[in-house]
């Protein structure tokens, strides 16, 4: 695929690959990595896949990450595949799939909905009703939320 | 199985759950005007964050007939709230006092949030454009007391039902006793959301969208009227067509089926005109009167039990 000459193998960690192009950034902002962890990291866009045409990975070094965690992907990038790797090779390797319950990570499509209060501490939760296409429903409110509307929560978090 | 239960929508309660509140809301009726000794000494805490006339009053006038107390704040303007105290602190406090909390709130999903926090069973008399499942029990206890029955019945509701919470707890209520068709009469516009259309689809309920009214009210035994909210259109001329065709007077009621019943949460603007009131159709000041013995009987239900 060519990526060897952007950037090289990892010796452990998690390679988050077939994103569809464009989307690596949200998918790191999703797991909640914002780079002071000091997490090492590497971010490869728009590069060729035969699968998706372009697509991104995320490498992530030093650390595996559990498949609890790595399914919220799944709602912005539902292609994602992940490769765990020890010893520079691949361990394991995984597609993501939607979980059946969400808590904290998205909001609520409904401004008027008591998870979208800042002083008060109801966080946002939601059940899965329809893993294609994507709808989330509010524990509180019962509004549906969309991937189109977790994708745009996850841009305007970057200020773009 | 009702005692310190919280009621948050009506798709928290089954057929029977309703039914036993019927059942005890029928022996409440001896006591409307009476009362009855049966909640001495317990507290029910209003809070009602957005105006009420009917609701607050009835709940507080159920509270005192079962010779309880009430605790009742009606907008905000001289309480803690108005200095920036939150829900979720106002809630804890009066969870300390009451034995029970009725809650009023424009903020959807107000009243779960309020559950979650308070010890205390907590009764949503509505949050937002979201659900008023009390209101819903009244309705469908003015159908049960008329008919001996709710479920089986050609049922339709007429008006908002994308933004009304009120026509929204009928429609989830009504269909927890399968209606025979289900009508929802509305401008398209004003549709039930998707949310609504795929719980009905779940709970397998033979309803119908329909923005026809004429044709339709011949074939119900209930209509269930809601105003229709000039605020939500974007055209004032649509509007105003939509508001005309949607009014039911006399005329309208020509070839309905003798026992219709005409249904209003209340208040009503022009979307039932008075010269109804007389007819034999009328059950909406009913309706609102039966607001007590339903609230009686799901007070005693939740701070008694069984």
């Amino acid at each position: 695929m060519g990526e060897g000459l952007l950037v090289r193998k990892i010796k452990f960690g998690t390679v988050i690959d077939h994103i569809p192009a464009g989307n690596a950034l949200n998918v790191v902002r999703i797991l909640g990595i914002n780079g002071d962890e000091g997490i090492r990291l590497a971010i490869i866009m728009n590069t060729e896949s035969s699968k998706l045409g372009r697509k991104d990975i995320v490498k992530i070094e030093g650390r595996e990450l559990t498949m609890d965690e790595l399914n919220i992907i799944a709602l912005i990038a539902p292609t994602a595949t992940i490769n765990i790797i020890r010893d520079y090779e691949v361990y394991r390797k995984e597609k993501v799939s939607v979980p059946d319950y969400i808590e904290g990570i998205v909001r609520c499509s409904n401004p008027s909905c008591i998870s979208n209060q800042k002083r008060e501490t109801a966080k946002p939760k939601f059940r899965v009703v329809s893993k294609e296409p994507l709808t989330l429903e509010c524990i509180y409110c019962e509004r549906y939320t969309s991937r189109e509307e977790i994708v745009k929560q996850f841009i305007s978090h970057m200020g773009v | 199985m009702f005692k310190g239960r919280d009621v948050v929508s009506i798709l928290d309660f089954t057929q029977e759950d309703l039914m036993k509140i019927f059942r005890v809301a029928s022996e409440m009726e001896a006591y409307v005007k009476t009362g009855v000794d049966l909640l001495r000494d317990r507290i029910l805490a209003l809070l009602f964050f957005e105006p009420s006339t009917r609701t607050m009053f009835s709940f507080q006038t159920a509270m005192y007939r079962l010779g309880g107390k009430c605790l009742v704040f009606s907008g905000v303007e001289r309480t803690s709230i108005a200095k920036g105290e939150t829900l979720g602190d106002t809630i804890r406090m009066m969870d300390g006092y009451a034995n029970a909390i009725v809650i009023r709130h424009k903020i959807e999903g107000a009243a779960k949030y309020a559950a979650e926090i308070a010890e205390a069973p907590v009764i949503n008399a509505g949050d937002g454009s979201h659900h008023h499942p009390t209101q819903a029990m009244l309705d469908l206890y003015t159908i049960w007391k008329a008919r001996g029955k709710v479920g089986g019945l050609k049922i339709g509701v007429l008006g908002d039902l994308k933004y009304g919470r009120a026509s929204t707890s009928f429609i989830f209520g009504v269909s927890l006793f399968k209606p025979e068709t289900l009508y929802l009469i509305s401008p398209p516009e004003l549709q039930v959301k998707p949310e609504v259309r795929d719980k009905l689809d779940e709970m397998n309920i033979n309803y119908v969208e329909t923005t026809d009214l004429i044709n339709v009210i011949k074939e119900l035994d209930v209509l269930y009227v809601t105003r229709i909210q000039k605020e939500r259109f974007p055209d004032l001329a649509e509007y105003q067509r939509v508001k005309g065709s949607y009014q039911i007077n006399k005329q309208l009621l020509t070839g309905v089926k003798d026992d219709l019943m005409i249904l209003h949460p209340l208040p009503r603007v022009d979307e039932i005109s008075p010269e109804v009131d007389e007819t034999r159709y009328a059950y909406y000041f009913e309706e609102a009167r039966n607001a007590i013995p339903v609230r009686m009987a799901l007070l005693k239900l939740i701070l008694l039990g069984d």
